[in-house]
């Protein structure tokens, strides 16, 4: 029998805690963290295997409702925290969940030196184009038209574009998923976490409640009209005719993870006295 | 994107129970799940109304059990596995939640997946060719028939809210 069908035949609701959760109703979160419990059970791997990790906002709050390992960091550094755990622990399998505030903006940093290093995780973001969290200001992908007492005529400014920044800084996996279409972005996330190296996911999630008029993403989004490809260039070039709105993979790349050797140290005591002697 | 479920195939009248039995289970599972959200957002109303949906629901579910006889409906079902996109027809939507909604909108959500199902065991019963599945087909069209029209005769009970219905006088956007 193999490992695979050696494995327990796990629900949904096994991965689900018993928090009930807090975001408001229509809100896209509710059906990510349906995405996530499905595409974990499709793995099949035990809770226990599996770390969510995540900063600060609405998005951030899924490691609660789900019962795997979970660390809800602080803002923007919910990728360097995975890092750690992924490089101490390589048997688990790090999914890391943010919101396009912590992710883009105070951890926009992180971002770019997460795909360039290519450790073995999955880095979704829950991307609502507003900071839903403390009441509607803009986020960097807000659009530059966004008029509120808070942009009073918009912000003016480009938005982040962030399937782009992904694919230029070496992520070796870029898809792009919609809150409601839970199912298929399960689908994704089993992929993401399955491809090895460093995954990111894109999740337009919409906020009901500071961007009503995002309910109608449900008519905008439509599956990417091409396959996945493995050659950047082509997957640019696709990037450059992307109004937001196209779902699916975008790349799959062929890099080899990051794997830092780790363990004890080689060298005795006194060669490394020797070796940081002033 | 919204794409048709991509329906299970029905090769036996195990199939067509299991399949009936599920799309009840997902329906309670997923009233259960708004009903958690009001319940979070204080709209008890809402809260009543979609838990009497899942008893309904659940309901349904076992009147299904009983008429497989001696089919296990539940571990067939599980065997079958879900829609593998889209919900199953009786899901209500839960991109149509608002934390103000009223018994209107729920009993909307609940006439509009009763009418999804309907449809859904209608084409069985155009399509099937055996005759013990066209025949039970037949029967839960009749079911979903009369749930569509218990939602209608509850919609009468409660009417269509005014179009201020989501205006709250104390709004989260307190920085607009």
């Amino acid at each position: 029998m193999s490992t695979a069908e050696m494995r327990q035949v796990r629900r949904p609701g096994d991965y689900r805690s018993d928090v009930k959760p807090v975001w408001c109703p229509g809100c896209g979160d509710h059906h990510i963290l349906l995405s996530f419990t499905r595409a974990f059970a499709e793995l099949g791997e035990p809770p226990e295997n599996i770390a969510v990790i995540s900063g600060i906002g609405c998005s951030s709050r899924i490691p609660a409702y789900t019962n795997c390992y979970g660390f809800h960091g602080v803002h923007g550094r919910s990728l360097a925290l995975a890092a750690g755990l992924k490089v101490t622990r390589p048997d688990l399998t790090v999914v890391v969940a943010s919101g396009d505030g912590d992710g883009y903006s105070i951890g926009g940093n992180h971002f770019l030196h997460a795909c360039r290093r290519n450790l073995d995780m999955t880095y979704v973001v829950m991307d609502n184009r507003v900071y839903g969290m403390t009441k509607g200001q803009p986020s960097p992908t807000t659009e530059p038209d966004f008029d509120t007492a808070l942009s009073p005529g918009g912000t003016g400014l480009s938005p982040f574009h962030p399937l782009v920044i992904a694919l230029a800084s070496g992520a070796n996996f870029v898809a792009r998923a919609f809150s409601g279409e839970h199912k298929e972005t399960a689908s994704i996330l089993v992929d993401a976490i399955r491809h090895p190296g460093f995954s990111f996911v894109e999740i337009l999630s919409p906020c009901v409640t500071f961007r009503p008029d995002e309910r109608q993403w449900k008519t905008m989004v439509r599956p990417a009209p091409v396959a996945a490809t493995d050659d950047p260039g082509r997957a640019a070039r696709r990037l450059m005719t992307d109004d937001g709105f196209n779902i699916g993979i975008l790349y799959r790349g062929a890099r080899k993870p990051y794997r830092p050797e780790f363990g004890r140290a080689t060298a005795d005591l006194a060669a490394l006295e020797k070796e940081f002697e002033l | 994107m919204t794409r048709a479920s991509d329906v299970p195939e029905i090769s036996s009248l195990a199939d067509l129970f299991a399949i009936a039995y599920g799309i009840e289970i997902d329906a309670v599972a997923r009233y259960e799940l708004l009903a958690d959200q009001m319940e979070t957002h204080n709209n008890a109303e809402l809260v009543a109304m979609f838990r009497d949906l899942a008893r309904a629901e659940g309901l349904h579910a076992e009147e299904i059990r009983r008429l497989a006889g001696d089919i296990d409906v539940a571990a067939h079902a599980a065997q079958l596995g879900a829609w593998k996109s889209g919900d199953s027809p009786e899901e209500a939507d839960l991109n149509a939640a608002h934390y103000l909604m009223t018994p209107w909108h729920a009993l909307q959500m609940a006439l509009a997946g009763e009418e999804r199902a309907l449809a859904f065991f209608q084409r069985i019963l155009d399509t099937a060719e055996d005759p013990g599945i066209k025949a039970m087909a037949a029967e839960f069209v009749n079911e979903e028939t009369e749930h569509v029209e218990l939602c209608h005769r509850l919609l009468r009970k409660h009417q269509r809210p005014p179009d201020s219905w989501s205006h709250d006088l104390d709004p989260p956007g307190g920085q607009e």
